[in-house]
């Protein structure tokens, strides 16, 4: 069955269904990481968007039970080159386009990915259709103008959990930790328990005074969708976290929040950062870490080492993303909460910047003594 | 970390002649460090005794010393020039090896010199197989269990541990040599025995086997900040136990996902700093076990290794010079990615494409070479291809190997009905084992029996049964413009199409153009189009968007020499380079095709484009469609092809793009056809009144028994159309005749067998010419030290010539002008001369740069491809000795009588072989060229630069010791003197009793051992064997007879005597 692809400014790819039949929309973005779709499509900080896959053939190894990020795929449709027809590994437990068709994603194959990513590239990320129901580009164009923008959507609440819930710590407990989940992965909270946390899954909308029952030792701002400008409640929390000196932790959307909190602006990338290869250079070692990367939004800082002052004392760039010189974390000097944009759990990705879960729970460590 | 300010001269090694396992990629690598280190503003000064690359041009270093790579001579350029630094891990296993040596008989040391890119301990940490099993323990890695073995006992005991079957390794060297599987306890004698011989250690690892598991290569890159990347993932289609190079091979990986991908790459990291690697580029290998994922570490190589190139092809990540960068001291984020210009070095390449590579071989070369495939590498070349699949990238690849079978279809293809055999025959690797699956297949084998038959993954069986489903389409239905563009998509050549179809090549070209099914071409850009690429680096496939810019210069467009191969190598991609450099400095835009990953010519900043393309006339047909576009676009114009500089590849297609309208620049295919053709050349070389050796042409065997009476016996036949002697054989009588005729199925009226007469103890001698049409500068005129019958290639030879007078020269060099004239060559000429009773007999004519081209230029210090690529665009040779391409007087009729003399020898891969039953190949020498790469020694006087030349290929001569002698007896009286000399040098003589009688009736004292064939158990193989003789002179007995012989030289191949 052929399917379309039209994109806000009128280009149109012609391909095969792939997965779901329908119709779908989203923000077109596209991602370089050349392993982990599945985990790509199950990260919650795609809700929303038609993720655009480089690698060509996808699926390869199926999807099975054990490497999705959240209980169910997030991307509003997937973009492919070439969809494989068997899937090969041990752990496989179904096929790919199966598993997109039991969720109810839309997808389609067979087109030009490379001439798609090249167009996002130079105009930017858009509005995005993909149909398997419609042959007529300029229908599906008139429907595409007519979804939500990204810039100005507030999503986390779209996509958090609705009820609170709790990761034991691996091992002996040794800090308890209140997750503001505004799109977490699975695997931050599992980082986080494997280094002696429990840690406290709570919805986006959480207050002050629930977190504050917990008695955490500290908090974590998770990653998620949507257009840090919007999300207020949030920031409320966590310039309450610093007021009270909490050791705080975020990443990805989570570094915008702590960002804005600061006082400090965001701004909407061109095409964004999605992949497993964008070098961070930490500035107070000098060290490269090849990290794992999706953001559409920034934060706007000086990168040139300066402290910025804030409310909450100052604060400056801890990492740069070198390809662009884009902020890719931030450091308060006199109040013991870092966050980062890119990410350290990885999955899809290199696992070279695991290490900032142990710097978080140094912080922890330091309060408590 | 800035540049290191303490360095200001480095000497860098190069790797030596080409060799099985360590070919031209490390020329790519060593001259991408050259130039980096230059560039940087450090003096580079290099060793390499290897005259075919671009690493030893006068440009490229400060100083070139083309001499032997052994520690010796090293040293003696270290005293020289006083280098502050030595950069030894571009240079392959040869360069390391002679490094570490320096190293650690303190030369290095006392005299100042660090070396940089590599830490001695670091290396026997990752080099040692036994230190590397306790790093890889000791960063929680899992190694294959094993034993170090010193003695055929411990060999034993080990593997009744182990259990059958057993690998069997030697340390410290490189592309498996020596190592093998062993089934049974006949085996294990073979190989291991073989195996103590070959490790200068003495030490051999059994292993247990993983055969079958799933092989995974990653190459790294370290800066000495610690900064570790991941460069290129490569998957093997072939499971462990098939050597990487000799497997087909894929990157992005294609069949693990994200948690067993970086599994791999964390065990890297944890392993490369274990290790201590330095700075610079390494490789891991892994096993994975497809049943639950376990992973072995199989090995690493501390160094840039045969896979870097590849590496660095398939990705665009340069990792030869940005080894030499860190390796003076810069960090990876310091170094801008060329291909982007805006971002920085310290990332990881994102592949939005396959890329494959697949590995040639040249069984035919060594009969009675075991053709299957194990852990030692026998390939001798390789090509790779890009696509947007898997079986795109696939097809495209082995369209690339110009072998016959090497796409699938196309050739003899009557598979019959039962896919039993064809799922046997693919179940033990050998070259074309994806032919048989496909055939299996195609006759209604499953992918599990695949399989399970092979142990390649299921995915890559998948990607082949769409292709076979897609064929049936094909076969069955109309080829309508739909299913057209999906079997293009698939990777599907014209010529494959038309046999499905039955039709020719050029109607299924025909209706493809008509339905506009033509490729575009793509970026090979490092980050998946993420950035915008600053470099045409371009692979053709079927999609909707091409990338290839309009352009205003007037082009040019060079055709490479595709995979290496034995008779066509490096030294035609040295030409190909020679022509892009100096066509660019002419002003001229060049663009390369080609599908060879280990060359300079693929570098994506040699030419101003390159097209990483299979050299068939559909694909080049393309590429000039494609740039013909550009140009209309742009304002310039496609002035024509080079198809003379890469040797017999680029000239196959030569009279075929010309007949479709394709310009080609040079000598025109209707002079090439003369030249080539033996009944037209015959005509040229009456006209000019020039001898050649009598000769005839055979469609039957008749024919050529009839021709064999009349001219006389010997003589020599072979098949017609023929680069470095395929085919090709003395023979003495009619009943060899017989036998050649029925081993050769070639005969037939398609497939004329060429009689000429041999002409015995000839001199036989090359040049090497340019020729404008007027004008002719005579290159070089070489003289073979072994007479005519072995092939060119493989014989040493002299230049200047040594025994031929002026006169002589001055006839070669008339008779080289005529041939020249009557051909009307505009460019390069190569004529092979046979001297015999003071008649020069014309053996050959190449109109096209010969394997000689670089070795001469080297030789004499003038650029011949260069001016060729001028000439062929109308530059005269006049204007280019005004220019100064060209010495403004004389040529290489008029060297000096004491010019220094330079000696050319071949090296020779007999090492590698094996038969079935595992005893070596035999390593007598004919016409048919078996060698693969070439050094050479440059003195003052002949002696000294043929010992050169011999240290360079083969190790230092003996200089005391035991000699056996043996040799036939028409060589016994030449074999006096020499033999004398060396008794009175010291050495203990042994020989045969006929060869004795002769010795001592000239007063030189010898020793009597039997003959082998007498099976007294005197013979002299034990001793060969047991390493108590270090020189061999043997000459073979002419016809029969020749067991004895086979025997003495084998086993002097396996102890490398
Ligand atoms: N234990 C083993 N069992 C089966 N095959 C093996 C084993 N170890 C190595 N091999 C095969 O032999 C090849 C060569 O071995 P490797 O250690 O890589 O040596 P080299 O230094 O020659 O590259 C590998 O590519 C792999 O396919
Ligand atoms: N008539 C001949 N007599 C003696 N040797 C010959 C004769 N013809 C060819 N040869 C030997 O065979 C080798 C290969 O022959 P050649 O014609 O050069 O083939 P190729 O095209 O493979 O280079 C030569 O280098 C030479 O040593
Ligand atoms: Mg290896
Ligand atoms: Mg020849």
């Amino acid at each position: 069955m052929s399917a379309l692809l039209v994109l806000e400014d009128g280009r149109t790819f012609t391909g095969e269904a792939f997965g779901a039949v329908g119709e779908t929309f989203g923000e077109a973005v596209f991602c370089t990481a050349m392993t982990g779709y599945q985990e790509t499509l199950t990260d919650p900080s795609f809700h929303r968007q038609v993720v655009v896959m480089t690698a060509p053939q996808i699926g390869n190894t199926g999807v099975n039970d054990t490497d999705p990020e959240s209980s169910k795929i997030w991307v509003s449709g997937f973009v492919v080159r070439d969809a494989s027809r068997v899937s090969s590994s041990w752990r496989a437990q179904r096929d790919l386009g199966d598993e997109l068709a039991t969720q109810g994603v839309v997808g389609i194959s067979g087109i030009d990915t490379r001439a798609l990513t090249r167009h996002l590239r130079e105009r930017g990320s858009m509005r995005v259709g993909v149909s398997s129901t419609e042959t007529d580009p300029a229908a599906l164009l008139e429907r595409v103008l007519q979804s939500p923008q990204m810039a100005g959507a507030d999503l986390a609440h779209e996509v958090s959990t609705r009820q609170a819930y709790v990761v034991p710590a691996v091992g002996a407990k040794r800090f308890t930790v209140a997750a503001i989940d505004l799109g977490i992965k699975a695997s931050t909270p599992r980082h986080l328990a494997d280094l002696g946390c429990e840690v406290h899954v709570l919805p986006a909308w959480t207050t002050w005074e629930q977190v504050e029952a917990l008695a955490p030792d500290g908090v974590f701002l998770s990653n998620g969708p949507g257009d840090p400008a919007t999300t207020d409640g949030p920031v409320a929390l966590t310039r309450k976290v610093l007021e009270t000196g909490l050791p705080l932790f975020g990443i990805c959307f989570g570094n915008q929040i702590l960002g804005r909190a600061l006082g400090l602006d965001t701004y909407k990338l061109r095409y964004g950062h999605r992949g497993a290869n964008q070098p961070v250079q930490d500035r107070a070692t000098g060290r490269v870490h090849v990290t794992s990367q999706n953001h559409g939004f920034a934060v706007q800082a000086p990168t040139d080492g300066t402290a910025v002052d804030t409310p909450y004392g100052p604060v400056v760039v801890s990492h740069v993303g070198l390809n662009d010189d884009c902020v890719e974390g931030l450091r308060c000097l006199e109040r013991p909460a870092f966050s980062v944009q890119h990410h350290p759990e990885a999955a899809p990705g290199p696992h070279d910047a695991g290490g900032l879960f142990e710097d978080f729970v140094r912080l922890m460590e330091a309060q408590r003594a | 970390m800035p540049k290191r300010t303490d360095i200001q001269h480095v000497l860098v090694i190069g790797s030596g002649p080409i060799l099985i396992g360590q070919a031209a990629e490390f020329d790519y690598s060593g001259t991408q460090a050259c130039r980096v280190l230059r560039e940087e503003g450090l003096r580079v000064t290099l060793i390499n005794s290897t005259p075919a690359t671009i690493m030893t041009d006068p440009e490229i270093a400060d100083a070139t010393y083309l001499e032997p790579i052994t520690p010796d001579y090293v040293r003696k350029v270290i005293e020289r020039e006083k280098p502050d630094a030595l950069l030894a891990t571009l240079g392959g296993q040869t360069a390391l090896n002679a490094a570490i040596a320096l190293h650690e008989s303190g030369v290095l040391a006392a005299h100042g010199v660090e070396l940089i890119g590599a830490d001695v301990p670091a290396i026997h940490r990752g080099e040692d197989r036994q230190k590397f099993k306790e790093v890889v323990a000791s960063i929680g890695g899992e190694s294959a269990r094993s034993s170090v073995c010193r003695t055929m006992d411990e060999v034993l005991l080990a593997t009744a541990d182990l259990g059958y079957p057993v690998v069997v390794r030697p340390s410290f060297t490189m592309g498996g040599l020596g190592s093998g599987i062993a089934f049974d306890e006949a085996d294990l004698h073979r190989i291991a025995g073989g195996g103590l011989a070959a490790s200068p250690t003495a030490e051999v690892l059994l292993e247990e086997s993983i055969l079958g598991w799933k092989e995974y290569e990653l190459e790294m890159m370290r800066d000495r900040a610690d900064n570790v990347v991941v460069v290129c993932a490569i998957e093997n289609v072939d499971p462990m136990g098939v050597h990487t190079g000799d497997s087909v091979t894929v990157a992005p990986t294609m069949t693990l996902t994200d948690r067993e991908y970086q599994h791999l790459r964390d065990l890297s990291i944890d392993i490369i700093r274990a290790v201590g690697v330095d700075t610079g580029g390494c490789n891991i290998q892994y096993a994975v076990n497809p049943a639950d994922g376990r992973v072995i570490v199989i090995e690493m190589n501390p160094r840039v290794s045969r896979s870097s190139a590849l590496a660095s092809k398939a990705t665009g990540f340069p990792i030869a010079k940005i080894a030499a960068k860190l390796a003076i001291g810069y960090t990876l984020d310091e170094i801008r990615n060329d291909i982007t210009r805006v971002t920085p070095a310290s990332f990881e390449p994102s592949l939005d494409y396959v890329v494959v590579k697949v590995p040639r071989f040249a069984f035919e070369k060594f009969p009675g070479a075991d053709p299957s495939l194990t852990t030692t590498m026998k390939s001798v070349g390789e090509a790779m291809a890009f696509g947007r699949t898997f079986v795109e990238a696939l097809q495209k690849a082995m369209r690339s190997l110009e072998q016959s079978p090497c796409q699938f279809w196309v050739g003899e293809d009557d598979p019959g009905t039962d896919p039993a055999p064809w799922l046997a025959s693919a179940a033990v690797p050998h070259d074309g084992r994806l032919l048989d699956v496909e055939k299996a297949l195609r006759l209604g084998a499953t992918a599990e029996q695949v399989h399970e038959a092979t142990g390649i993954d299921p995915w890559f069986v998948d990607q082949l049964l769409a292709l076979v489903e897609l064929r049936a389409e094909i076969v069955a239905g109309d080829l309508d413009e739909p299913l057209l563009r999906r079997a293009k998509r698939s990777g599907c050549s014209d010529a494959q199409l038309a046999v499905l179809k039955g039709v020719a090549e050029v109607e299924i070209r025909a209706l493809r153009h008509q339905l506009g099914v033509r490729p575009v071409y793509k970026t090979v850009d490092t980050c998946a189009a993420e950035f915008a690429a600053e470099t045409p680096y371009y692979y053709s496939t079927y999609e909707q968007e091409s990338e290839v810019a309009p352009s205003s210069r007037d082009k040019v467009i060079i055709l490479g020499s595709g995979p290496n191969r034995i008779g066509q190598g490096i030294e035609f991609d040295y030409a190909c380079v020679h022509a892009s450099y100096a066509l660019s400095a002419a002003g001229f835009e060049t663009i390369m095709i080609n599908a060879n990953p280990e060359t300079v010519s693929t570098d994506y900043d040699t030419s101003d484009r390159l097209y990483f393309e299979p050299l068939t006339v559909e694909d080049v047909l393309e590429v000039v469609h494609a740039e013909t576009l550009s140009a209309e676009q742009g304002g310039g114009a496609l002035l024509g092809v080079i198809v003379q500089l890469g040797g017999q590849t680029p000239l196959r297609l030569a009279q075929a793009l010309k007949d479709l309208g394709v310009p080609i620049v040079g000598t025109p295919p209707e002079a090439i056809h003369l030249a080539e053709e033996r009944g037209a050349f015959g005509k040229v070389l009456a006209d000019a009144g020039l001898p050649a050796p009598r000769h005839g042409m055979a469609t039957t065997f008749e024919q050529a028994r009839e021709i064999a009476d009349e001219i006389g016996y010997p003589v020599l036949v072979r098949p017609s159309y023929v680069l470095g002697g395929r085919g090709m054989e003395i023979v003495y009588d009619t009943a060899m005749l017989t036998d050649y005729v029925q081993r050769s199925t070639l005969i037939g009226p398609d497939a004329p067998v060429l009689v000429d007469r041999f002409l015995e103890d000839a001199v036989e001698i090359d040049v090497d010419a340019l020729y404008d049409g007027t004008d002719l500068y005579l290159g070089g005129v070489m003289e073979h030290i072994e007479e005519a019958g072995i092939h060119s290639g493989d014989s040493a030879c002299a230049l200047p010539p040594i025994t031929l007078g002026r006169s002589e020269i001055l006839r070669i060099r008339e008779s080289t002008q005529k041939i020249a004239a009557g051909v009307g060559v505009r460019g390069l000429l190569n004529v092979q001369y046979a001297l015999k009773d003071d008649v020069l007999y014309v053996l050959e004519a190449n109109p096209r740069a010969s394997r000689t081209v670089p070795f001469v230029s080297k030789a004499t210090a003038v650029p011949l491809a260069k001016a060729a690529a001028r000439v062929m665009l109308g530059a005269t040779i006049a204007e280019l000795r005004i220019e100064g391409l060209l010495p403004a007087h004389g040529d290489g009729a008029d060297t000096p009588y004491d010019a220094p003399i330079s000696v050319k020898e071949a090296v020779l891969p007999f090492g590698r072989f094996r038969t079935v039953e595992g005893k070596g190949v035999d390593t007598v020498l004919g016409p048919e060229m078996r060698s693969t790469g070439e050094v050479m020694g440059i003195d003052a006087a002949f002696g000294t630069a043929f010992a050169k030349s011999q240290s360079a290929a083969y190790g230092e001569l003996p200089t005391s010791g035991t000699v056996f002698v043996s040799v036939a007896n028409r060589d016994k009286r030449a074999m006096i003197f020499p033999v004398r000399r060396l008794a009175d040098l010291g050495f203990t003589v042994l020989a045969t009793e006929g060869t004795a009688d002769v010795l001592r009736r000239n007063g030189v004292t010898c020793e009597v051992v039997g003959k082998h064939s007498e099976g007294r158990g005197d013979d002299v193989v034990p001793r060969v064997l047991a390493g108590e003789v270090d020189l061999i002179v043997n000459t073979p007995r002419g016809v029969g007879g020749r067991l004895d012989g086979y025997e003495i030289r084998t086993a002097a191949v396996l102890r490398g005597i």
